[in-house]
């Protein structure tokens, strides 16, 4: 119950093509994240999903059923929307019953059902509240409440925590964790950011420009990105692109994670001067100019004594290189 | 915030414009209620004076109440401004919602197309209008009134209106799909609600022309079970002789219905605002 299988998706709107052909198949009970910078066309992959939006070719099956000509409501989804989408003049209990009143639900299964959710969401105390009445975090936690309740095959979610604050963020990301945990539903997660892609998801689907460029587990993309765009995306700092010719390699780009790289005052493969560096207590990143590679990050675990205008030799860790070719396709090793 | 926002030359300055701006619009208003109030000779040698025990008179209003059928005059004006007033605002509304939530072929061109009337009175088809009138058989009915009103009020509506539906989230109409609501439901339930300011605003601009129409009354509904209250004024307006005691008790009197659905549109919309400020 709740598998999902896209094939050769694509849309256009008017003469954009925002979708160019979207396979993807995605398991029961499976935590995927579609994750891509801002404009790819994520939320119209999940709008497509959803039944709110037609894809302008290619088929969306759900359990193995195709679902092209199924509305929202009928095809056993729920959506929580990154702007909470609450309505404003019901209040949280009604919130989170209308749908199942709509799809004509007995009113002791909906009481129940708004219970279960309520407690698990700890919104007991605010059942009775206005959305106006609550904070950002309460009113995502409704929004999240009102899917929990439609007891969906699918959960679509779309940057449900962008609207929130850092802290919040952690807080309603591990409450998203323990729910998928819990319910065992598949979920299908949107977000332009990485972090919580790589926290959250069993199998991330990277999206560049309407394409696909890979999908796999987090640790997969981590550690066998497929490209340079995979390559970039994944990781914070970035990972440092060098031109292989600098390095007299035979790739076109050569590129290392700044935390593969090791420095020392005194010897080692590229001496560089300190520009700037990011004192940020668990870890140290140093932005150096060398010689040899141009301007690279390097990130250094705890804390590390550099200041700016220091001379520094940094020595990648050769095992864990990449190289790309002409294309920005990884070779492999 | 810098402090120069509230400096008090400022404040001054911003109340004297908005006092004499006040001024200026209520001044003839006041001059018709005040006088309406005086006997006619009173009107004549000192308009601008405020009723005095001496030559204070209601006979204005006597002569008013007393002649024609006053009440069902403003009973005609009530039901065609009202009745045009809530077709505009529906149908409206619903045009506007189309024009920003569907994307069809020639939806800019639609819209600019029932945006046209904004620019082009809809007296300029008074000719074709009272023939379209006399061919259906509705001339001296108030439904003729109502049709030509309705008509003249869309355009200005679905252009405000639907610019502010554009604004209404989409995140939110989503949600309701999801959860099943029509496409009616969505209209009446999420977005009519947040589009509540913008429906005031259009509200008092559509009502305001109507209620003072003469044109149309005229034209199309001049009998005596047809008349609205403007053109039941008239009567008092000879060749010769002009009755002002009545004509003004009779546009004072016109004043207070009008007023009533002002104020209730008002609060809707300071309403409307406040609710989105503290949001
Ligand atoms: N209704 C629409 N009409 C026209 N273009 C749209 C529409 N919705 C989205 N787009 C375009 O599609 C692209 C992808 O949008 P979206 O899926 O929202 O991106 P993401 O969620 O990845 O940030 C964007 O370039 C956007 O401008
Ligand atoms: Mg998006």
């Amino acid at each position: 119950m709740g598998s999902l299988s896209i094939q050769n998706v694509k849309k256009s709107f008017g003469k954009v093509d925002v979708l160019k052909g979207i396979d993807l198949d995605v398991k029961d009970g499976e935590f995927v994240v579609f994750v891509g910078p801002s404009g790819c066309g994520k939320s119209t992959l999940l709008r497509i999903i959803a039944g709110l939006e037609d894809a302008t070719s290619g088929t969306v099956q759900i359990d193995g059923k195709p679902v092209n000509d199924v509305p929202p409501a009928k095809r056993g989804i729920a959506m929580v929307f990154q702007t909470y989408a609450l309505y404003p003049h019901l209040t949280v209990k009604n919130n989170m019953g209308l749908g199942l009143k709509q799809a004509g639900e007995a009113a002791a299964e909906i009481e129940r059902r708004i219970g279960v959710a309520s407690t698990m969401l700890s919104l007991e105390p605010y059942l009775e509240r206005r959305p106006a009445e609550l904070s950002g975090g309460q009113r995502q936690r409704v929004a999240i409440g009102r899917a929990v309740v439609r007891e969906p095959k699918l959960f679509l979610f779309d940057e449900p925590l962008s609207n929130l604050d850092a802290a919040l963020r952690v807080n309603t990301r591990l409450e998203i964790a323990e729910l998928h945990r819990r319910l065992g539903a598949t979920m299908i997660y949107v977000t332009h950011d990485q972090v919580e892609a790589m926290t959250l998801a069993d199998k991330i689907v990277v999206l560049n420009a309407g394409r696909i460029e890979q999908v796999g587990a987090p640790m997969e993309l981590y550690n066998n990105p497929a490209n340079t765009f995979v390559a970039g995306f994944i990781g914070s700092p970035k990972m440092n692109f060098i031109d292989g010719a600098r390095l007299g390699d035979t790739a076109k780009t050569i590129g290392v994670r700044p935390e593969h790289i090791l420095v020392d005052p005194n010897k080692g493969d590229w001496k560089g001067v300190v520009i700037h560096a990011e004192h940020l207590g668990a870890d140290t990143n140093l932005y150096l100019d060398t010689e040899k590679a141009g301007r690279i990050t390097v990130r250094l675990f705890g804390e590390y004594a550099a200041e700016p205008g220091t001379t520094l030799y940094a020595t990648p860790v050769n095992a864990r290189t990449y190289r790309f070719d002409e294309a920005g396709r990884a070779i492999a090793r | 915030m810098s402090t120069a926002t509230h400096s008090p030359a400022r404040t001054f300055a911003a109340h004297a414009v908005l006092i004499a701006y006040t001024a200026i619009a209520l001044f003839p208003v006041l001059l018709i209620v005040i006088n309406s109030f005086k006997s006619r000779n009173a009107i004549f040698r000192s308009p601008l004076a405020l009723p005095t025990p001496e030559n204070f008179d209601l006979i204005g209003y006597a002569t008013v109440l007393k002649q024609g059928d006053f009440f069902l005059y403003f009973q005609n004006s009530l039901i065609v401004t009202v009745v045009s007033l809530f077709l505009v605002l529906l149908f409206g509304a619903m045009a506007a919602f189309a024009l920003s939530e569907y994307r069809f072929k020639g939806n800019t061109l639609m819209g600019l197309y029932l945006a046209l009337g904004i620019m082009i009175p809809i007296r300029l088809g008074t000719v074709a209008i009272l023939q379209l009138m006399v061919a259906s058989g509705l001339v001296n009915t108030l439904t003729a009134l109502i049709l030509v009103y309705t008509a003249q009020g869309l355009p200005l509506a679905v252009f405000i209106l639907s610019e502010f539906m554009k604004q209404v989230s989409d995140d939110l109409k989503n949600a309701g799909r999801i959860d099943g609501l029509s496409e009616y439901r969505i209209f009446f339930r999420l977005v009519l609600p947040l589009v509540r300011p913008a429906m005031a605003t259009v509200a008092v601009f559509t009502m305001i022309p109507i209620w003072n129409d003469l044109w149309f009354p005229l034209i199309l509904a001049p009998s005596e079970e047809t008349k609205t209250v403007t053109l039941g004024a008239q009567i008092f307006i000879g060749q010769y002789v002009t009755n002002w005691n009545a004509v003004l008790a009779a546009l004072s009197l016109a004043i207070l219905p009008v007023l009533v659905l002002y104020v209730i549109f008002s609060r809707q919309l300071i309403r409307g605002i406040t609710s989105g400020a503290v949001k």
